[in-house]
């Protein structure tokens, strides 16, 4: 049991299955799963079905924070991505002809590694911290988006592009594969490859990983490009969910669910050692109360305040100081026994 | 004056000291106890429990089971910062200061003079800080960044902290494991000061010489439990020895002869006019195969600065590298390593391991790195490579997966040995690798330099301790103001003749 509790991803998943449990308590229709057409329905559904976009770029998020950076640009490289695939199938005026749609979907994809590669120069390259590199194209991005929609917000009627966010294969929605598949391609290239472990050197201690013979600038560049094109895919998976290419609201403030979820998972943002199985649990927990707070009716103005709320708690139940700190109060409370123990470990 | 601190109260009493990580016991009910007016040392090797014992009477980790009692009173410190506020000044042997602030503001952190108002009066600050520093003779600016500085100077930083407030307990945990003689004499001097105030000094070093000469007493421990408290001037060096390792020092092969190479042996690495500025101009240096060669200057003669500039860490400015008779642009670590040039670090911690990483995947970093991220080394080779080094360097604990930080300075530094060597290099190049090592293990790198030179690595060895680079090194360069201003074979020169040549100052060789 203690080696269980140990487990890093102990308290993420508790946090997450806590999160079920009250849900299906106050509705138990909430973990109920219908079949029509041989097509599966219920919460649990939706909830892997909307969270694709989010764990597309909580995967790259994952990669960005475990060098030690974070990129703010997510949201806006989707608004980009997003806009450029519906332009063209838009501009081509043929919105179910496959190779418009192939075209599409490949230059949105560019457009979201065109974006990743400069963040990486800026930051791997330059120099310029994480946090004000990521901001230049957070600001301009969804002002190039707007550019390439010429100002309008694109909208497009294409029963084949709808399918990446709205299609069923085999009972589940298409989306969910996309997420599957995201997953294993990052898990398969940072774990099977040295990728990974290199990654966590260069975000532990860059200097000792270059002394090492590291390529730390490559590594980071990579990483920032990575999370470029996840988010360029999460963009086309949005504009496709909405059939629309809106430069303001695409991706907005996602980049804020996206470290979030990276944090809930257990991946520290002062980098190093990064868990991509955490940022999964991660993320079904932010889809999940999103859709706590859609059900329980929360006016949309007092919906940040209630999720701030909650996230301080979660984040607050998986800090080991805190957990001593509740232990000690009830200790103090009914026998005054022995303090518990602090003690400095390094982080395994 | 032994007879009656005898009677006296001890200033610092622990009694039954034990302290768990996990499940190994670091410290296994130890006392230990210190009066006033003397200096006192924790003896033992790498791992021993010193630091550990170190942490917990300062309120750096808490105690299992024990006390301390601080004049006769059971204390119980939160932080180190309780600590100071009761007396207990503290420089850890990993230097915890700020190297993106300046010096003034790392000496007064935490406790900054204030003006009427309660912002900080900088001024005094500032005059605080240059105090701290002269009474130590340091003259550096207290307005420059701590981390522009060479790491000895750092420790002197924080050295200068701990004496900058009225203490009744100061601990320094290998407080001169980078500082040359000067800085050592004139530490030595504040500490027979501090001492007549009546200050109690724990003074934990590797050095025995040094050892012996401030110390009034001393405590062994070894493998986490107290051997004994003894007089220095009652326990024999050698039973000194014997008692931290608990085997006797005979025991201790020193290795005799370290040959010369043969007269006909290749020159491996050959630098012409190497300038990296500050630090180095217009070096000239030659490594032959199968030759240690030692590096002595002083603090500032650019050592390090040498060592970085012959690995492709620093750019240079000018000059030439010829590897094998072939000139060769050493433009980054990376390309230096692939060509069989390696360099570790003096500073293991910040240039040298990833302290939270697995002493596994320190070990193999390097080498995965050259290979590069698509050829992974299996987990099988990698695991087999990692404990094929950790028997042959006798890194303990034997445990592969257990975060390299948590590892004695000792081990740490034989990690860092193991992550080089499995490159299977040419010319390797060691900045201080004895620094913080006890005299067990220090021996093992010694001999094991010795080996590595038998088979035909070119060794550069760089040492603060002139002894140590006289005993290992077959010739030794010798460095002023960042210039090699001779390289003189090491048979027939004596610690004192070297250090004469070390410190020889411009002037006389005009
Ligand atoms: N944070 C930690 N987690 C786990 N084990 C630790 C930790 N810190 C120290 N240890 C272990 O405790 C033991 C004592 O370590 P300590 O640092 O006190 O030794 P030391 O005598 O100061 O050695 P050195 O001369 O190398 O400084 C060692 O076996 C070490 O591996
Ligand atoms: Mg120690």
């Amino acid at each position: 049991m203690n080696a269980v509790m140990k487990h890093r991803l102990f308290w993420p998943v508790v946090v997450l299955l806590a999160l079920i449990l009250v849900n299906t308590l106050s509705r138990p229709s909430f973990v109920s799963i219908t079949v029509q057409d041989g097509r599966l329905y219920g919460s649990l559904i939706d909830i892997l079905r909307n969270s694709a976009p989010l764990m597309l770029v909580a995967l790259g998020m994952t990669l960005v924070i475990a060098t030690r950076g974070i990129d703010l640009s997510v949201g806006a490289v989707m608004a980009v991505s997003g806009a450029v695939a519906l332009q063209i199938i838009q501009d081509s005026g043929d919105a179910a002809n496959p190779s418009v749609l192939a075209v599409a979907i490949g230059a949105g994809l560019l457009a979201g590694l065109a974006c990743g590669l400069w963040n990486g120069f800026l930051i791997a390259v330059l120099g310029i911290q994480p946090i004000i590199a990521t901001l230049v194209l957070m600001l301009a991005g969804r002002g190039i988006a707007l550019l390439i929609t010429r100002g309008f917000i694109t909208t497009i009627n294409s029963d084949p592009y709808k399918f990446m966010a709205q299609g069923y294969v085999v009972g589940l929605p298409f989306a969910f594969y996309v997420s599957l598949a995201a997953i294993a391609i990052v898990a398969v290239i940072e774990r099977r490859t040295a990728l990974g472990v290199l990654t966590e050197a260069v975000g532990i201690n860059p200097e000792a990983s270059r002394l090492a013979g590291v390529r730390a600038r490559g590594i980071i560049w990579g990483a920032y490009a990575a999370s470029g094109l996840l988010a360029g895919f999460a963009g086309l998976l949005y504009s496709s969910n909405i059939m629309a290419a809106d430069a303001n609201a695409a991706g907005l403030y996602i980049e804020l669910d996206a470290i979030l979820a990276v944090v809930l998972g257990g991946t520290s943002l002062a980098g190093g050692t990064f868990s991509l199985a955490g940022t999964v649990v991660g993320v079904f927990t932010i889809q999940t109360l999103k859709s706590t707070i859609t059900f329980l009716g929360v006016p949309p103005a007092v919906t940040p305040v209630f999720m701030a709320a909650v996230v301080v708690l979660v984040v607050l139940i998986q800090s080991s100081r805190f957990r001593r700190w509740v232990g000690r109060l009830g200790g103090r409370l009914s026998v005054r026994s022995a303090q518990p123990v602090e003690r400095t470990e390094v982080a395994s | 004056m032994m007879s009656t601190m005898e009677d006296a109260q001890p200033l610092v009493q622990v009694t039954g000291a034990t302290v768990r990580f996990r499940s190994d016991t670091a410290l296994d009910g130890v006392d230990f106890r210190m009066f006033a007016g003397e200096v006192h040392s924790l003896m033992g090797e790498n791992g021993a429990g010193k630091s550990t014992l170190i942490k917990a009477l300062t309120g750096a980790l808490a105690l299992d089971a024990g006390e301390v009692r601080l004049g006769g009173e059971v204390v119980r410190f939160a932080t180190p910062h309780d600590a100071h506020l009761a007396g207990i000044s503290t420089v850890y042997q990993e230097i915890d200061l700020l190297p993106n602030l300046t010096v003034a503001e790392n000496i007064a952190l935490g406790r900054e003079p204030r003006n009427r108002v309660g912002a900080i009066d900088w001024a005094a600050t500032r005059r605080l800080a240059h105090d701290a520093l002269a009474a130590l003779g340091l003259e550096i600016d207290p307005a420059s960044v701590l981390g522009t500085h060479p790491l000895a100077v750092q420790q002197l930083v924080a050295i200068a902290r701990a004496i900058s407030t009225d203490v009744k307990v100061l601990v320094l945990d290998e407080p001169t494991s980078s500082l040359d003689f000067d800085e050592v004499a004139e530490l030595f001097r504040v500490i027979r000061e501090l001492k007549a105030r009546g200050v109690a000094i724990l003074f934990v070093s590797h050095f025995l010489d040094q050892v012996y000469e401030i110390c009034d007493r001393i405590t062994v421990l070894r493998n986490g439990r107290l051997v004994g408290e003894y007089l220095t001037t009652e326990l024999l060096r050698i039973d000194l020895v014997q008692k931290m390792l608990g085997r006797s020092a005979a025991a201790l092969a020193e290795r005799q002869t370290f040959d010369a190479p043969d007269d006909d042996s290749s020159v491996t690495l050959s630098a012409r006019g190497v300038t990296v500025l500050p630090g180095i101009a217009d070096a000239d240096v030659d490594l032959v195969e199968g030759e240690v060669l030692g590096v002595a200057g002083l603090l500032g003669s650019g050592r390090t600065k040498l060592a970085r500039a012959l690995t492709g860490v620093d750019r240079l400015e000018a000059g030439i590298i010829r590897i094998d008779g072939q000139e060769r642009r050493l433009s980054s670590p990376r390309r230096a390593l692939s060509l069989g040039v390696v360099y570790s670090s003096e500073n293991r911690r910040t240039e040298g391991l990833i302290g939270e990483l697995s002493v596994l995947e320190n070990i193999t970093l390097a080498l995965q790195a050259q290979r590069g991220v698509l050829r992974r080394i299996r987990s099988a080779r990698q695991r087999e490579l990692a404990a094929s080094w950790v028997e042959a360097l006798d890194i303990r604990p034997p445990d592969l997966d257990r975060p390299v930080a948590s590892l004695s300075g000792g081990n740490q530094q034989k990690v860092l040995l193991a992550r080089l060597l499995a490159l299977s290099p040419r010319v390797i190049v060691l900045d201080e690798p004895t620094r913080g090592i006890d005299v067990g293990a220090k021996v093992e790198i010694q001999n094991l330099v010795g080996e590595l030179a038998d088979n035909g690595l070119s060794v550069v060895f760089i040492s603060a301790e002139l002894e140590e680079v006289l005993r290992v090194g077959t010739r030794v360069a010798i460095l002023q103001d960042g210039r090699v201003v001779d390289v003189v074979p090491s048979e027939g020169l004596t610690t004192d003749s070297l250090l004469a040549m070390v410190a020889r100052s411009e002037g006389d060789e005009a």
